[in-house]
């Protein structure tokens, strides 16, 4: 059993854990994951390892309760424990003085860009940051990310916070000024991940993703997560999970991505039943 | 039905060998096909006695060099006809640690069966089904012997991957007086017995008393510990002050076939197939929370154990059809007889001397047939059997809504690529001298698939003993000899 040591809210639905884990804690570099069960019935899922305090052994991670798992996790409160809980997955995210460095996040993957914005900051680089959310609300780790990067950018789709527009409004911008980026990064969602690999491709710009493909094992066992970057077939949990950019076959992700999307509802729309039931017969008991 | 012990004694054998070998009773074909339950029901003790009665008690008996390690086999057979069965346990114990596993999943036929003289003439004494029942025998009476332990040596060891070659690696050594730690990266221990083999053919619970058994005699399990990531052999070496570490971290990276269409939604290589029915429980969806593709039509391409458990999962997952496709004919198919057979009564078919060219996507990013080639075979190869050939023109398709392959497994690199001055070969199996499991790197054993690449279960058992009372006498002397290569 592993034990949270504090957890809250940061934003709608996404969640701050830290957690108690000396061995991964020790060993965690930029760009690694975790994966964990919630309890013995559970689903393996993988998450970033947001930060980590060998000294305290404790790692942080950052939830988005999307599905079943992942709002089950974000039920749990400090004290409670996680059934399951291995790492450092995954190779380390290839850190060197590149000089510019845009590291363009969306959504809870802003939480997977903060060990890298660390170590990019670390080896020397100018690093920006550009956070892209739906709404404001929906920004997180902005101010851990001030903290860290020279410069940090916010867009909003809806406008309601920084600049009005996806992250490309940007890194457009950016890429067309007297000082481009020698390296983007881009961890988020597909779309946003495939646009930026767009943007930056006619201008020959090193730019690597972090690929969010469904694993189980997370050691090369399964074959689930394969992914084809550069014609070939790679396991993004060993191979990964960045990649270049460029090389990447996103339709084929968006593809595997989806393949669960039926059952995905129906675990969620059964575990809601669930909870509103038990919350109304608790309601009972307590009149 | 039941012998006396001293009748028994008296059998000529002629009278022997005229006792005909006793059914294993099974659950029926059409009902289990829709269960996970065990499919073989095991021998009641009358069942045992009789088929006991069978061996000869052969003054060279060939069938232990049939054996890879050279169970006793007609003593614990006497001990069954004198319904010693404890005794029967303990014997058998003397030389394997895993006789509920090995009953259930050697290949006889292959192995102790295929060198029991009674086989020249009749069948052979079904040696695998009484090793079987010895030790359901123990088991479900409550009374299992452990082994006295040895006083402690002080000796620490790390054992990395507990599959069978670290289970049985991990007996021996606690009995020895070290001190033993296992290291799995997953959250079961087991290996292959626990994610990749059914429970219609080896029930997790025995499994969980064997792993029980190991824990009451004094080893540590460490579960979610993935050596070469949470922590190095070196670490484990430098910081955590182990003596000498063991990997048996078997053969888990699934090849694929290399076809147009092997990444859409649907194909699965049947590790990942496997592992989230048998690790995952995905049978039980959604109260078990690990989902798996149901589908009417299921291809398993591959002919060995592995694609044999995943085409009778997909049928007991629901499919209406599930079709092995393998290159070869039957003759050449690497799976046990037990398991072809059970298949074909479950109602699989069977496409044999076909080979598959390209998965067919149905215009959503699913697969929804395949292409395949009829094959002859040809001249034999380097393995002794028959290369398959391609007819030309003998293109057809074969529709189906998921498909599984089953080709076979490398070496997972993940250890091998963190640990410096550790070798592999140039197919990624590192490299142990085969007596002991010495490596090139010192205090560093290693045993089983990952050694010898997908074998079996009695062969990894095998090597990790080896490796074992090897590792007894290096940490008894600290000699160390380098091996060659
Ligand atoms: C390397 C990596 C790092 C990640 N880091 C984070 C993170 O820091 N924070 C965060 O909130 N999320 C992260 N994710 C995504 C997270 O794993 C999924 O959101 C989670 O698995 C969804 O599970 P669910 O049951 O809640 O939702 P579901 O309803 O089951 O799934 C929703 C979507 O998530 C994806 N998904 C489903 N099951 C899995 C699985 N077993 N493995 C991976 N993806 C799956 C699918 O695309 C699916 O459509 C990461 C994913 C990867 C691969
Ligand atoms: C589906 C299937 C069916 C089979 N059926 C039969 C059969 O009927 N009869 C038969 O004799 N053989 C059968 N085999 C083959 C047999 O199971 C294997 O030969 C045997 O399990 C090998 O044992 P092992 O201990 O070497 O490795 P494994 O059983 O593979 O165990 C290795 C363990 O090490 C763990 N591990 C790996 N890397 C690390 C690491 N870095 N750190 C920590 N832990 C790690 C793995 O998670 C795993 O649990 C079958 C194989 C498969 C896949
Ligand atoms: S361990 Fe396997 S080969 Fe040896 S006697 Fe038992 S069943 Fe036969
Ligand atoms: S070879 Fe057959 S008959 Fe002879 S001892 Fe062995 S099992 Fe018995
Ligand atoms: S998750 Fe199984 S190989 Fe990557």
């Amino acid at each position: 059993m592993y034990t949270i040591t504090s957890a809250e809210f940061i934003a709608p639905d996404v969640k701050l854990f830290h957690i108690k884990a000396p061995y991964i804690a020790q060993k965690h570099q930029a760009g690694q994951f975790v994966i964990l069960r919630v309890h013995d019935n559970g689903e393996r899922i993988p998450i970033t390892i947001a930060e980590s305090d060998p000294d305290k052994g404790e790692i942080a991670i950052i939830v988005q309760g999307i599905g079943r798992t992942t709002k089950e996790l974000n039920m749990k409160e400090a004290g409670d424990h996680l059934q399951d809980l291995v790492g450092p997955l995954g190779t380390p995210t290839h850190i060197e003085k590149w000089g510019r460095v845009v590291i363009v996040s969306g959504g809870v993957g802003t939480a997977e860009a903060l060990p890298i914005a660390r170590a990019m900051k670390k080896a020397g680089n100018h690093v920006t940051s550009i956070i892209g959310a739906r709404t404001k609300d929906l920004v997180i780790a902005e101010k851990l990310m001030e903290e860290l990067c020279d410069e940090v950018l916010i867009t909003t789709d809806d406008g309601s916070y920084g600049i009005k527009g996806l992250v490309t409004t940007a890194l457009e911008p950016m890429i067309n000024s007297d000082t481009p980026p020698q390296m983007v990064l881009a961890v988020g969602p597909l779309p946003m991940m495939s646009a930026v690999a767009e943007m930056t491709r006619p201008h020959n710009i090193k730019t690597v993703v972090s690929l969010n493909t469904i694993m189980i094992d997370g050691t090369g066992m399964c074959g689930g997560c394969r992914a084809t970057v550069g014609g070939e077939t790679v396991f993004v949990c060993v191979d990964g999970p960045e990649f270049d950019a460029h090389q990447v076959d996103f339709a084929e992700l968006r593809q595997r991505g989806s393949m669960y999307h039926q059952q995905e509802r129906q675990s969620l729309d059964q575990f809601l039943e669930r909870c509103k039931l038990e919350s109304a017969s608790s309601e009972d008991t307590t009149k | 039905m039941s012998t006396e012990p001293n009748k028994a004694n008296t059998l000529t054998p002629k009278e022997r060998m005229r006792i005909p070998r006793q059914d294993m009773p099974e659950q029926d074909p059409n009902v289990r096909n829709r269960n996970f339950d065990e499919v073989n029901l095991g021998f009641d003790a009358d069942t045992a006695v009789q088929e006991g009665l069978r061996c000869l008690q052969c003054k060279k008996p060939l069938c232990i060099d049939g054996c890879p390690v050279k169970i006793k086999i007609p003593e614990f057979i006497q001990l069954i006809v004198e319904r010693d069965f404890p005794g029967a346990a303990a014997k058998i114990k003397e030389d394997n640690s895993l006789p509920a596993v090995c009953g259930r999943v050697c290949p006889q036929e292959t192995q102790c069966e295929a060198t029991c003289v009674v086989g020249n003439r009749f069948r052979p004494v079904a040696i695998g089904h009484l090793e079987r029942f010895v030790a359901d025998h123990e088991r479900e009476s409550g009374k299992v012997q452990l082994p006295k332990k040895a006083k402690a040596t002080g000796k620490k060891v790390a054992i990395v991957g507990s599959g069978p070659a670290g289970l049985a690696c991990a007996t021996d050594l606690v009995q020895w007086g070290h001190e033993v730690t296992v290291y799995e990266a997953l959250h079961e221990y087991g290996g292959v017995l626990v994610y990749g083999i059914p429970e219609f053919r080896l029930p997790k619970k025995i499994l969980g008393a064997e792993i029980d058994n190991l824990r009451n005699m004094g080893v540590n399990f460490v579960k979610n510990f993935i050596i070469g990531k949470t922590m190095t052999v070196d670490e484990l070496m430098g910081q955590e002050g182990y003596d000498a570490v063991f990997v048996g971290t078997g053969a888990g990276l699934p090849w694929f076939m290399n076809i147009p269409g092997e990444n859409l939604n649907g194909v699965y290589s049947a590790n990942e197939f496997l592992t989230r029915v048998n690790l995952m429980k995905a049978n039980n969806f959604p109260q078990s929370d690990t989902p798996i593709k149901i589908a009417d039509t299921v291809v398993v391409f591959g002919g060995g154990n592995t694609a044999m458990d995943a085409v009778r999962t997909a049928k007991r997952l629901g499919a209406e059809r599930a079709i092995i496709v393998y290159r070869r004919s039957e003759e050449e198919m690497p799976a046990r007889d037990e398991e072809i057979k059970h298949a074909k009564e479950e109602g699989i078919e069977f496409m044999l001397l076909t080979a598959p060219t390209k998965m067919l996507d149905d215009g959503k990013g699913w697969v929804k047939g395949v292409e395949c080639l009829k094959m002859e075979l040809g001249e034999p190869d380097q393995s002794g059997r028959r290369r398959p050939m391609p007819i030309e023109g003998s293109e057809f398709t074969i529709d189906a809504d998921l498909a599984v392959v089953a080709i076979g497994n490398g070496s997972n690199p993940l250890l091998a690529k963190t640990t410096p001055g550790l070798k592999i070969n140039r197919w990624g199996n590192i490299i142990a001298d085969a007596e002991t499991g010495r490596t090139s790197k010192k205090g560093v054993f290693a045993g089983g698939d990952i050694v010898t690449g997908g074998a079996t279960v009695i062969l990894a058992m095998g090597a990790g003993r080896q490796a074992a009372a090897a590792m007894h006498e290096y940490l008894e002397t600290g000699e160390w000899v380098e091996i060659d290569g």
